[in-house]
C-alpha cells in the first residue's frame, strides 16, 4: 500500500492533464456501453501490456481512442499503472484497486494478456467494480507488419464499442491520389502504401465491403477500373473514344456503380449493374450541363451530385433512379457560386461539400432537414471531404501546411490532425469498417 | 633384229645434234633506228596522257551532275520538310480559354482558321485535340472541363468541313500543367487546348 500511494501524485498529475480535455460527447439517451456522464468523454485507462510488441499494442490502442475523440485515454507511465494493476511487493496479485481507478478519472480500465495467437482482452467496468466483456482476438503477423496492425486497430474498434455502444472506425484505410497513382494509408497515418494503377488515375472510391476500389483513368484510353483486393486483379471498362469517365462510386448494396461519362456533348451519370451483362443506363439528362461527383445516401435511394446545369457547379439531390432532382445548395454565400464534391454523411442526416468563399474552396455541411450551412474550415484551401464511417470524422484536402495534405476533422469537436506527411495528397476516400480476416 | 634397232637409234640422235648445231648458225634480226623509237614512244604516253584525262573529266563531270542532281533534290526535299514543317506547327498551335469557360474567343477562332487549309490539303492526316484546365476549381470538374474544351474546337474544326472521324477529343484536366505557378499568368496558359498529329503527318502539303 505504501508504494501505491507514492505512485498516487505522480498519476494525479497526468489526471489532471486528461480532465482537462474539453467535453465533447454530446450523445445523450441509452448506452450499450458503459455508463457514464453524458457531454464528458468516458476516461479509461489500458494497461501495460506483457509479451512481443505489447508496448506497440498498448500505444496504437491508445492512440486509436485519442484519434477517436469519444474516449479520454488517462496516460500515464508504464511504471505508475503497474503499481496500479494490483501486485503486492512480493509479485502475488492484489484485487484489482476500483476505488484508486475510479479516483483517477476512470471508467474503464483495459487489461490485455497475450495469447498464443493473439491477445486476451477484458474490459473492468470501474463504477460496476467487475469485468464487463473479455474476448480473445487473433494477431496475425509479425509486430508491426500491415496486417499486424490491422488486427490490433480491430481489437481497438471492439473494445471502443463495449466503451461507447459504437464500434470505432480505427481498422480503415484513406484511398487517396499522389500524382496520378492510388495509394493506401492506415487511418492513424502508418503504412503509406501505393497501388499499382493502370493508366492515370483519379477518383477512387470503396466498395461498402471494402473488397475493392474504383477509380478512373483519364487521357485517351479513359477507363473505369475495378480493383479487387482479394485476387489483385483489374476489371476496366468504358473505354470509348471521345470520352473521359470520371467519380465512379459504387451503390450502398455493392450491386451496381454509378459514374460520370463526359463527352463531347455535356457529362452525364450512368448507372451500371455489375451483375450480368448489363448496359450503362442514363440517370441525368445534363443537356450539355456538367454532372458528376456522385454521392449515394446511405439507404441507396438519392444521390447527392454536382451539376452546372444551372451556369455554375452547384450541389443536387435527386431520387437514384435519375427523379426529382433538385438543387441543395442553393443558399447565397462565398463570392462565387462554386460547390462541388458533395459527400452524404453516414447517418444520412447531412451532406458535406466544398463551396468557394474569397477565390479558395472551403468545406461545408447543411443538413437535410434545415438546410442551414455551417462551416466547417477557414485556414488554407480545403477540399474534397469524404466521410469516416464512425460518422464523426471527415478527411479532406487542405493547403494550410503549405502543400496538398490530407487531414482529418472530429466534425463534433473541430479537433484536427494532419494524415499524410508527403506533398501532393488529393481525391481522399475513407474506407467502410474493413474487417480482420 | 635387237641389234638392228639400237643401231637406228645411234642414228638417230647424230642427226638430230648436226640439226641444231645448224640452227644456231642463223643470222639475227635487223634493228630498228634508235631516234624513231623515242618518238613513238612519246607520242604514246602523250595519247594516254590525254585519254586518261578526258576519262577523269568525264568522270568528275557525271560525279558533278549527280552530286547537283542529289543538291537539288535534297534543297527541295528541306524546301518541302521547311514547308511541312511550318504547317506541322500552325496545326498544332494551342488555344488559351476564359477562366471556367469553353467558347472560343476571337484569337483560338483565328488560330483554327489557319489549321482549315492545311487539314483539307491533307486528307490523311487525323488529329487529336486535348483540353486542359487550370489548377483552380475542382479536379474532378475539370476533367469534364477539359473534354468540353477540346470539343469546342473540334465542333469549330468540323463545321468548317473537316470530317468528324479525323479529329479524337481527350482531356487532362488540370493534371498536366504547362506551367507550375499559382498566378493568372500561368494559369491563363493551362486554360488551353493542345493539338497532335496522330497520323499522316510526314509531309504535309500546303492548302495554297
Amino acid at each position: 500500500m505504501r508504494s501505491l500511494r507514492r505512485a498516487v501524485p505522480a498519476a494525479l498529475l497526468l489526471l489532471a492533464c486528461a480532465a482537462s480535455l474539453p467535453a465533447q460527447d454530446s450523445t445523450r439517451g441509452v448506452r450499450i456501453g458503459l455508463r457514464y456522464d453524458p457531454g464528458t468523454k468516458p476516461g479509461v485507462i489500458v494497461l501495460p501490456i506483457a509479451g512481443t510488441g505489447g508496448d506497440s499494442i498498448r500505444a496504437i490502442i491508445e492512440r486509436d481512442f485519442d484519434f477517436s475523440d469519444r474516449i479520454a485515454v488517462i496516460a500515464m507511465t508504464a511504471s505508475d499503472a503497474a503499481l496500479l494493476e494490483g501486485r503486492a511487493p512480493s509479485g502475488a496479485p492484489i484485487p484489482v484497486n476500483y476505488d484508486l481507478f475510479s479516483r483517477l478519472g476512470a471508467a474503464a480500465v483495459i487489461k490485455a494478456t497475450p495469447t498464443p495467437s493473439g491477445l486476451h482482452v477484458a474490459m473492468h467496468d470501474v463504477s460496476r467494480k467487475q469485468i464487463t466483456a473479455v474476448e480473445d482476438y487473433a494477431v496475425p503477423g509479425a509486430p508491426l507488419s500491415r496486417d499486424w496492425r490491422h488486427s490490433v486497430h480491430g481489437i481497438a474498434d471492439a473494445v471502443e464499442e463495449w466503451i461507447t455502444g459504437q464500434r470505432g472506425a480505427a481498422q480503415t484505410r484513406i484511398a487517396f491520389i499522389r500524382g496520378n497513382v492510388i495509394h493506401l494509408i492506415d487511418s492513424d497515418g502508418a503504412f503509406e502504401t501505393a497501388l499499382s494503377v493502370v493508366g492515370p488515375a483519379m477518383s477512387p472510391s470503396w466498395h461498402p465491403n471494402g473488397i475493392m476500389l474504383a477509380y478512373n483513368t483519364f487521357g485517351p484510353e479513359s477507363r473505369i477500373v475495378i480493383h479487387d483486393f482479394r485476387t489483385g486483379r483489374n476489371r476496366t471498362f468504358g473505354a470509348q473514344r471521345n470520352t473521359t469517365n470520371v467519380t465512379p462510386v459504387f451503390a450502398p448494396d455493392g450491386r451496381s456503380l454509378t459514374y460520370s461519362l463526359a463527352t463531347e456533348n455535356g457529362a452525364d451519370l450512368y448507372v451500371l449493374s455489375l451483375e450480368g451483362e448489363a448496359f450503362p443506363r442514363r440517370v441525368t439528362v445534363g443537356r450539355g450541363s456538367i454532372n458528376q461527383q456522385p454521392s449515394y445516401s446511405p439507404d441507396g435511394n438519392r444521390i447527392a451530385f454536382m451539376s452546372d446545369r444551372s451556369g455554375h457547379p452547384e450541389v443536387y439531390i435527386m431520387d437514384s433512379d435519375g427523379t426529382n432532382a433538385d438543387i441543395f445548395t442553393a443558399f447565397d454565400f462565398g463570392d462565387q457560386n462554386y460547390r462541388a464534391s458533395p459527400d452524404w454523411s453516414p447517418d444520412g442526416r447531412q451532406v458535406t461539400f466544398q463551396t468557394r468563399i474569397d477565390g479558395r474552396f472551403q468545406i461545408f455541411t447543411m443538413t437535410l432537414r434545415d438546410r442551414q450551412p455551417r462551416q466547417l474550415t477557414s485556414e488554407g484551401e480545403n477540399e474534397d471531404p469524404s466521410w469516416a464511417p464512425d460518422g464523426r470524422h471527415l478527411v479532406f484536402v487542405s493547403s494550410r501546411s503549405g502543400t496538398r495534405q490530407l487531414w482529418v476533422l472530429d466534425a463534433e469537436s473541430g479537433r484536427l490532425r494532419q494524415l499524410t506527411r508527403l506533398g501532393g495528397a488529393r481525391l481522399p476516400a475513407w474506407s467502410p469498417r474493413l474487417l480482420s480476416k | 633384229m635387237r641389234v638392228t634397232s639400237r643401231l637406228t637409234t645411234v642414228a638417230l640422235a647424230l642427226v638430230s645434234v648436226a640439226l641444231l648445231d645448224a640452227c644456231r648458225r642463223t643470222p639475227p634480226p635487223p634493228v630498228e633506228p634508235v631516234e624513231d623509237t623515242a618518238a613513238i614512244r612519246i607520242a604514246r604516253e602523250d595519247s594516254i596522257r590525254r585519254e586518261q584525262q578526258r576519262l577523269a573529266d568525264e568522270a568528275a563531270a557525271r560525279q558533278r551532275a549527280i552530286q547537283d542532281s542529289i543538291n537539288r533534290a535534297r534543297a527541295a526535299a528541306e524546301d518541302a520538310q521547311r514547308a511541312s514543317d511550318m504547317l506541322r506547327g500552325t496545326l498544332v498551335t494551342g488555344i488559351t480559354f476564359d477562366f471556367d469557360r469553353s467558347d472560343l474567343r476571337d484569337d483560338a477562332r483565328a488560330t483554327l482558321d489557319a489549321k482549315v487549309p492545311i487539314l483539307m490539303a491533307n486528307s490523311n492526316v487525323t488529329i487529336r485535340i486535348a483540353g486542359h484546365a487550370d489548377e483552380r476549381g475542382s479536379s474532378e470538374y475539370n476533367l469534364a472541363l477539359g473534354q468540353r474544351r477540346a470539343a469546342a474546337a473540334k465542333r469549330y474544326l468540323v463545321e468548317r468541313g473537316i470530317a468528324e472521324g479525323r479529329i479524337e477529343t481527350t482531356s487532362f484536366g488540370e493534371e498536366r500543367p504547362a506551367c507550375t505557378e499559382s498566378n493568372e499568368g500561368c494559369w491563363s496558359q493551362n486554360r488551353r487546348d493542345e493539338f497532335e498529329m496522330t497520323s499522316g503527318g510526314a509531309m504535309l502539303r500546303s492548302g495554297n
